[in-house]
């Protein structure tokens, strides 16, 4: 990035009070004469205009014939905290190596300014703290800790879910049930609103599974059987995966991102000084209409899906309403249905439980908070699908 | 130190309205530079407003600004950006960025607006840490890392970085303590001295009023009701301002005393004369 002199001189120095004929760029003349070396500075010594000179002033050193050292400032238009840190830096690299600095003809104003920036330069004993540089043994502790904190995590997961179950009050026993507003408030948000990109989204997966389903099944001459493929498939898994999937996206973010802010604003420490447990206030009734509305959204999504392969088997297959009807009687029953929509409850309680455990481990800077947004959905998605497969494993076992 | 011939900003007519809402009407102000300006009024009179609408965050429907007797609105584009390196801003809360540490915080100004090498930034964001009291092993914290009195320090310092010959400064002593507080008002002054700076500071603190600024305008009624120094103030008929600097808490301070002494004294000479 380099820019022309008259463009850097014409940016600083646009409002300042010098003179046309006073605005020069910084520049330094050196020269030994009787065991004095003199540095003259000359030009506009400010934050805008030393870049260009920062190199060239490093490499100052002092002659070997020389045993002192003076900076002649009487020639400098304009001089600021930047000019000023580039003579002290000077005199401080000079006076290290052992000989004596002076500073010549800077003015009254710039005197001040200069031993302002001596004074907090020297007055300044600490050193910069470097955070430790990479290095790939740094993986193994990386490692312990990311073990720890999923115990940690596990432990908050279940000391959350009991101290929801105790209920909003932490001390005194009065007022124990539950207020039903908070809830249906809740299932409102979580549940009812999410009725459209539920069924949008089932539409369309049922009518690919069917499309995908009917084609390969051409082959065989089978294509009524499309009707069991998408029956069995869309109830026991993808009705309530899915759903899982776009609930922990939809609502877990928001319940990560509701509590974590309360967090912030210490609403959360508010509540517990009151006498309230906050978990009880604020995550139980997310939890509880979470356990609700899961189910039926799976419900939803089911049908939705079916109707999106029925409309894909009429007009890709030709197989009539009646005919996919008929035959989505015969090819599923009542088990399969349940094998499905009995998960949704878990995975309700597993998103609303990580959600909230993130919420509640946001720190106090607006990046905390998206790193605890983020993770919580990443997580949920995660441990939705594991334990989708765990129950698949089990209805194997028990020939559900 | 104040220049009455050097007006570093002067605000002639605004007017700022939110829908029906009017919050300026025809307001004028000055300030001089190399002064410290205390800028107070109740809560809700748009002092917050005018100083977004100075600095280009708020629309005003008109009016005219000028800094160091450029307007604003008529500026080339080389006028406002060297008006814009000539000007800090010290937010109410800081507004430091929460992704960077302190050192990144005070480069981003200098990355914008200068060709330096990186190496020299740093020693001038160290430079300018060192200046507002910071030190130097606080470079690489993380804002969230910082005490209340910290992060208004480190955001000063960002204020502070292109060298800028006005700042604003919101509130710059709300949320510290009396000890802390008192610190800060001495560094703004230790700065004005040195660096040559015009400070136009919002402040309900009576004890920076009283101690640092030179001059307090009062915003009250839309406009400026009347700018001043302390002397200046107490000798107003203006219930609030009556209220506001004869109250219960000025009372407290010494500088008032001292002040009003001198006040009584004025008087007593007119008298006599």
């Amino acid at each position: 990035m380099t820019r022309s002199k008259s463009a850097i001189l014409k940016k600083g120095s646009a409002i300042s009070s010098l003179s046309d004929d006073e605005v020069r760029l910084p520049s330094f003349s050196e020269n030994t004469e009787g065991g004095t070396h003199t540095i003259v500075l000359d030009g506009v010594w400010a934050t805008h205009s030393v870049g260009t000179i920062d190199k060239k002033f490093k490499a100052i050193k002092l002659p070997k014939d020389a045993d002192r050292f003076v900076i002649d400032c009487g020639d400098i238009t304009m001089l600021d905290t930047a000019g000023a840190w580039m003579i002290a830096r000077l005199k401080l690299r000079i006076q290290g190596a052992g000989t004596e600095v002076d500073v010549h003809n800077l003015g009254e104003n710039n005197t001040i300014l200069f031993d302002a920036v001596m004074h907090a330069v020297t007055n300044d004993e600490s050193d910069v703290v470097k955070p430790a540089p990479f290095k790939f043994s740094g993986i193994l502790p990386g490692i312990g800790k990311l073990s720890y904190a999923f115990v940690a995590d596990f432990l908050s997961a279940m000391n959350l879910l009991g101290a929801a179950v105790r209920g909003s009050q932490m001390k005194s026993g009065q007022g124990r049930r539950m207020s039903l507003a908070p809830v249906a408030n809740q299932i409102d948000k979580m549940g009812v609103g999410a009725i459209p990109i539920i069924v949008l989204m089932s539409v369309i997966m049922g009518a690919i599974i069917a499309q995908q389903g009917a084609f390969q099944l051409r082959y065989f001459g089978a294509e009524i059987f499309v009707v069991d493929l998408v029956g069995i498939l869309v109830l026991r898994e993808i009705g309530v995966i899915l759903t899982a999937i776009m609930i922990a996206g939809r609502s877990g973010s928001a319940i990560t991102a509701e509590i974590g802010s309360m967090k912030m604003r210490e609403e959360v420490d508010a509540l517990k000084v009151i006498g309230l447990n906050p978990i009880g206030v604020l995550i139980l009734p997310r939890l509880i209409a979470l356990v609700i509305s899961l189910p039926l959204l799976t419900f939803v999504a089911n049908m939705a899906a079916l109707g999106g392969a029925m409309i894909v088997a009429q007009t890709y297959s030709g197989i009539s309403p009646d005919a996919f009807l008929a035959r989505v009687r015969e090819a599923v029953d009542l088990t399969s249905f349940f094998a499905g929509v009995i998960k949704a409850p878990f995975m309700a309680i597993i998103i609303g439980i990580i959600a909230s455990v993130e919420g509640m481990k946001v720190g106090g800077s607006a990046e905390s908070l998206g790193r605890r947004v983020t993770s919580s959905v990443v997580k949920s998605i995660f441990v939705v699908i594991v334990v989708d497969g765990l129950f698949a494993i089990f209805f194997a076992a028990v020939n559900f | 130190m104040a220049d009455k011939n050097n007006i570093a900003l002067s605000v002639r007519d605004v007017h700022v309205q939110f829908g029906d809402h009017v919050v300026l009407h025809d307001l004028d102000l000055d300030v001089y530079a190399g002064e410290i300006l205390g800028f107070v009024g109740g809560s809700g009179t748009g002092k917050s407003v005018l100083m977004r609408a100075v600095l280009g965050l708020n629309q005003r429907q008109k009016g005219q600004i000028k800094f160091f007797g450029h307007d604003i609105d008529a500026a080339d584009n080389d006028t406002r950006l060297a008006i814009d390196m000539r000007m800090g801003v010290l937010f109410q809360h800081g507004a430091l960025f929460s992704s960077l540490t302190v050192a990144e915080n005070i480069e981003v100004p200098m990355h914008e607006y200068l060709s330096m090498p990186k190496s020299l930034m740093r020693e001038l964001a160290l430079l300018k840490m060192e200046l507002v009291g910071l030190k130097r092993s606080d470079a690489h914290k993380m804002p969230s890392e910082l005490s209340g009195g910290m992060i208004k320090r480190a955001a000063f310092a960002r204020a502070l970085a292109l060298d800028p010959s006005i700042v604003f400064l919101d509130e710059p002593t709300s949320g510290l303590d009396p000890i802390g507080a008192a610190e800060f008002d001495a560094l703004i002054a230790k700065l004005r001295d040195t660096l040559g700076l015009t400070v136009y500071m919002v402040t309900h603190d009576l004890d920076s009023l009283f101690s640092v600024t030179d001059r307090i305008a009062v915003l009250g009624q839309k406009k400026v009701i009347a700018v001043g120094d302390l002397e200046y103030m107490l000798a107003q008929d203006d219930p609030w301002i009556q209220s506001y600097f004869k109250g219960e808490r000025a009372r407290t301070i010494p500088a008032f005393d001292k002040a009003q002494r001198k006040m009584q004294s004025n008087n007593s000479q007119l008298a006599s004369q």
